[in-house]
């Protein structure tokens, strides 16, 4: 089996501009060999990393088919490391790219083979938990999980959780604004992060946002969270914390179709419950969990549904009434309740594990990640049915229903010739077909590296030109991650200052300004 | 010839209803030389196209409710009025999502939603307020406790630049993380950016009950004892709020009938066991709910359990205050004759030093000038960058931001 994630090339359409470089010990230019002998006189031995063996650690995120080995690596353990680095790398303009766990999923921590790789992973302090505030100060190198660990005694805990929230770390969420499962009613990273000490591109240290809300100025805060390392690195971050419900019930649906159940989920939102989340596969995903973990889902279903409510307990269980009725009118044939923790982790195992699953019923696959309206489901789901069945290239379907959030699965065997491109092709065509739904390329993995060809697609020229002046702003030396997101970077140029010339209308003898 | 001579033909080349200011369309103060009222994101553009070829200094307004806060400024050649641009473009009930123009008032999309037993969670405080006005100023009301603000409920924002380029940003879904989040950006930044011309909105169902409960509380520390009672149990409320030094804590909750009476019953009882005397519960909103204190209007935040000492502070500098006390969001008024200066040095230092900040919102320009109206703006030379990259020649609202931007 290959690698968890992606292929032994790009799921994307063409590698973009900023390709992967070779690299090797030898061959460094001036400026990465200055960086390195300053970096080396200022911080402390331990803290840099320069032998070619060790750096190769580096290599990738989880996105494993990109590799680049980094020409050199810092491990922070404080912000003035981070600061001193980027303002060495500023001053060489050489590149850096920050990395915390290495989980993603697009190649946004894929290091330059001509630069830094920064890695937070080392700051790894929970500062301060509040629960009279709601606040926790967390490093950006504190795991997703550990966060709500701290808060759980206090009856709090850390909403956003991406399925990797075991080893993800809060600085890469802030880079990614990760979701989760239950982002359908809690929101993202972006939603739950108020405030942020950042290093800017330039090496000076800022703080965003703050511990209370609305902070005056610019929402740079909102504007760096999501940008996927290309604005600077967060090395501290202030996270508002959420009350435990009182009360949660999963349940388990099996349906004879994804369209059942698709049905079913429009129904539920349509009734004006908003569950904590909402998840479907399909049956070649069930087959897969099953494969690997044996969840145990209903026999001969064509699609389940995980629901899950949770709030108040008098509101889930009405909720709960509701959704059991919905789901039998919309042809479920198979309903389980989960009322504890464990009988929860039960039903949780097989859609969690899907992912890793799909390795036992195909050697390797691609994970896709794209998102269309929720009404759009039977559609692009019968579309990617389609695309399989006209290809020969099987896809398993793992969604976020409740928000349109699809992960399908294409498998392929990279043994057999042309399997590899084939499933390629496939996997670039179902997020063509996200975009003509109205979607989105990616709902939580992205652009990163892998993407980056698709945003025209998505966006106009002008779109992701106003996006480049945020950048611009932040990094006009294009230092900070460059090459991930924007498929052709923008030239900043001088910023023009207060004092204006001659008026265009005075210049061309039209008017005269007194 | 003059440049305002040359504006009003140049103007109305790009859009049909441009007319001369009057005496009303002042901004803060300051009298604009034309008014034109665009019908569309490419009328708009082709207006900010035409300001930046004459350096005209453009406002965007929409039902002008609060021109008047933040700064002045410093010119005015042509106020953007959006109120042609009212419509909502689309409710995707199945989506729970809407598209709509800035110009349209909130309450207007709210009546829109409410046929098909949605809303957008968002409060509109003053009578009138269009969407692009509310994103301008991130205004918010008292259900941001529990539902956020603009910039957490907008997920796709279209913007004509300052050079009159169209740029869009986000999309229809609520997942997505592709690209920057100009929106974000563009919440709270007073039209010093750009035209927001359009936006897309994620939507939350209709509550079927509501039920208020207020308590009458005389001390300020059994008011934070009253927050902190129903802000850190399992009743989710909607909004908790506080009137001071009227000296009322009131909580709403929402949801469906069976749950809102239990979670009523609930949070009698946290009530009652923090030291309320009495609670009256109601269906109705108190008439003061939602509505800024009278006079020199301030925004305060502080972190949660600094809610108690602010109130304290308040009073005794003479300012009465209004807002989320379960969110540290607050709304203060004193009168113009009072001493407002010493009133915001000292309120600002207790909110700074509680993690918050205080704004002078509005003021009457002769108060105004006697205070920092920002306060201290951390990384202020970033904004002051993006500020550069988006509007280099300041034609955009110049001088009604921080920092003077």
């Amino acid at each position: 089996m290959s690698s968890t994630h992606g292929t032994t090339k790009t799921a994307g359409a063409v590698v973009g501009p900023s390709a992967p470089e070779r690299s090797g010990p030898t061959g460094d230019s001036p400026q990465v060999r200055a960086v390195r002998r300053r970096v080396q006189e200022l911080l402390p031995a331990k803290t840099v990393i320069t032998d070619h063996a060790r750096l190769r650690t580096y290599e990738c995120d989880g996105l494993a088919h990109y590799r680049v080995t980094p020409a050199l690596a810092v491990l922070a353990d404080s912000v003035d490391d981070v600061a001193t680095t980027v303002r060495i790398c500023a001053e060489e303009r050489v590149p850096f790219v920050a990395r915390g766990s290495g989980t993603g999923l697009s190649g946004g921590a894929l290091p330059r083979a001509d630069g830094v790789l920064i890695v937070m992973s080392r700051m790894r302090a929970i500062r301060e938990v509040s629960a009279e505030d709601q606040r926790a100060v967390v490093e950006p190198g504190v795991i997703n999980l550990d966060v709500t660990k701290a808060a759980a005694a206090h009856g709090y805990y850390y909403a956003p959780d991406p399925s990797s929230q075991q080893i993800c770390s809060i600085g890469g969420n802030v880079a990614e604004n990760s979701g989760g499962a239950h982002c359908l009613k809690y929101g993202f990273t972006s939603n739950h992060v108020t405030g942020a000490e950042f290093v800017a591109p330039d090496g000076s240290v800022v703080e965003l946002g703050g511990r209370a809300l609305d902070a005056p100025g610019y929402d740079l805060l909102g504007t760096v969270i999501g940008s996927e390392g290309t604005l600077g690195i967060a090395t501290a971050v202030t996270v508002r914390l959420t009350r435990t419900p009182e009360h949660v019930v999963t349940v388990l649906a099996g349906f004879p179709s994804t369209d059942d159940a698709g049905a079913a989920t429009s129904a539920i939102i349509g009734a004006g419950i908003v569950p904590a989340a909402i998840e479907m596969m399909d049956a070649l995903a069930i087959e897969a969990a099953e494969a690997a973990v044996h969840c145990n889902y209903p026999e001969g279903a064509g699609a389940v549904l995980v629901v899950e409510l949770d709030g108040p307990e008098v509101e889930v269980r009405q909720e709960f009434d509701q959704v059991e009725r919905l789901c039998r009118d919309n042809g479920a044939f198979a309903f389980r309740v989960a009322n504890d923790d464990v009988e929860r982790a039960l039903i949780w195992r097989g859609r969690k594990s899907a992912f890793a699953a799909v390795g036992r019923i195909s050697p390797d696959y691609i994970v896709q990640d794209g998102v269309i309206p929720r009404t759009s489901l039977p559609k692009v789901l019968r579309a990617i049915a389609e695309l399989s069945a006209s290809s020969a290239v099987r896809v398993a379907n793992v969604f976020h229903a409740g928000d349109g959030n699809l992960h399908p699965l294409v498998l392929f065997d990279d043994s057999e010739e042309g399997q590899g491109e084939a499933a390629e092709e496939i996997s670039g065509k179902i997020l063509d077909l996200c975009i003509e739904a109205g979607g989105s390329i990616t709902g939580e993995h992205g652009v990163g590296m892998d993407k980056s060809a698709y945003m025209p697609r998505m966006f106009s020229d002008a779109d992701l030109d106003t996006m480049q002046m945020v950048r611009c702003a932040f990094d006009p030396n294009n230092i900070s991650n460059p090459g991930k997101i924007f498929p052709t970077p923008r030239l900043c140029g001088e910023v023009p200052g207060r004092h204006k010339g001659e008026h265009p209308l005075a210049k061309s003898g039209i008017a005269e300004i007194f | 010839m003059s440049v305002e001579t040359v504006a009003g033909p140049a103007l109305a080349s790009a859009c049909d209803d441009v007319r001369e200011a009057v005496d009303g369309d002042s901004v803060d103060g300051v009298p604009p030389g034309h008014v034109a009222r665009p019908a569309s994101t490419d009328e708009t553009a082709g207006l900010l196209r035409t300001a930046a070829e004459l350096d005209l200094a453009v406002v965007a307004r929409g039902a002008g409710t609060k021109l008047t806060w933040g700064t002045p400024p410093e010119r005015v050649d042509l106020v953007l009025d959006l109120s042609r641009m009212d419509a909502v473009l689309d409710h995707a009930a199945g989506d729970l999502v809407a598209v709509a123009q800035a110009g349209c008032p909130i309450d207007r999309l709210q009546e829109t939603l409410a046929a098909a037993g949605q809303r957008l969670a968002i409060d509109g405080t003053l009578p009138g307020t269009t969407l692009g006005g509310g994103i301008a100023t991130n205004s918010s009301g008292p259900r941001r406790m529990l539902n956020g603000t603009f910039r957490d409920l907008m997920i796709g924002t279209t913007v004509v630049r300052a050079d009159g380029v169209i740029a869009k940003s986000g999309g229809r879904v609520v997942k997505n993380v592709a690209g920057y989040d100009l929106g974000k950006l563009m919440t709270g930044s007073f039209g010093t950016l750009g035209v927001v011309t359009e936006a897309v909105f994620r939507l939350h169902p209709l509550p079927t009950a509501s039920q208020v409960l207020a308590v009458d509380v005389r001390d300020a520390t059994t008011a934070a004892a009253l927050v902190a009672a129903v802000v850190h149990s399992d009743v989710v409320p909607t909004a908790v709020e506080v009137d001071w030094p009227a000296g009322v804590v009131a909580v709403l909750l929402e949801g469906t009938e069976q749950g809102v009476d239990s979670r009523t019953a609930a949070t009698r009882t946290l009530l009652t066991g923090a030291g309320a005397s009495t609670v009256d519960i109601a269906e109705q909103l108190p008439p003061w709910w939602g509505h800024h204190p009278e006079g020199v209007l301030l925004k305060l935040t502080c972190s949660l359990s600094a809610v108690g000492g602010l109130l304290q502070e308040a009073a005794r500098q003479g300012v009465a205050v209004r807002g989320s006390a379960g969110a540290g969001v607050l709304y203060g008024g004193l009168p113009a004759d009072a001493e407002v200066a010493a009133a915001v040095t000292v309120l600002r230092a207790f909110c700074l030093a509680a993690g918050g900040s205080l704004v002078v919102l509005a003021a009457p320009a002769d108060v105004r000038s006697t205070v920092d109206v920002w306060g201290p703006v951390p990384a202020l030379e970033l904004m002051r960058a993006v500020k550069g990259q988006f509007d280099p020649h300041r034609r955009l609202s110049p001088g009604r931001f921080v920092g003077g931007i």
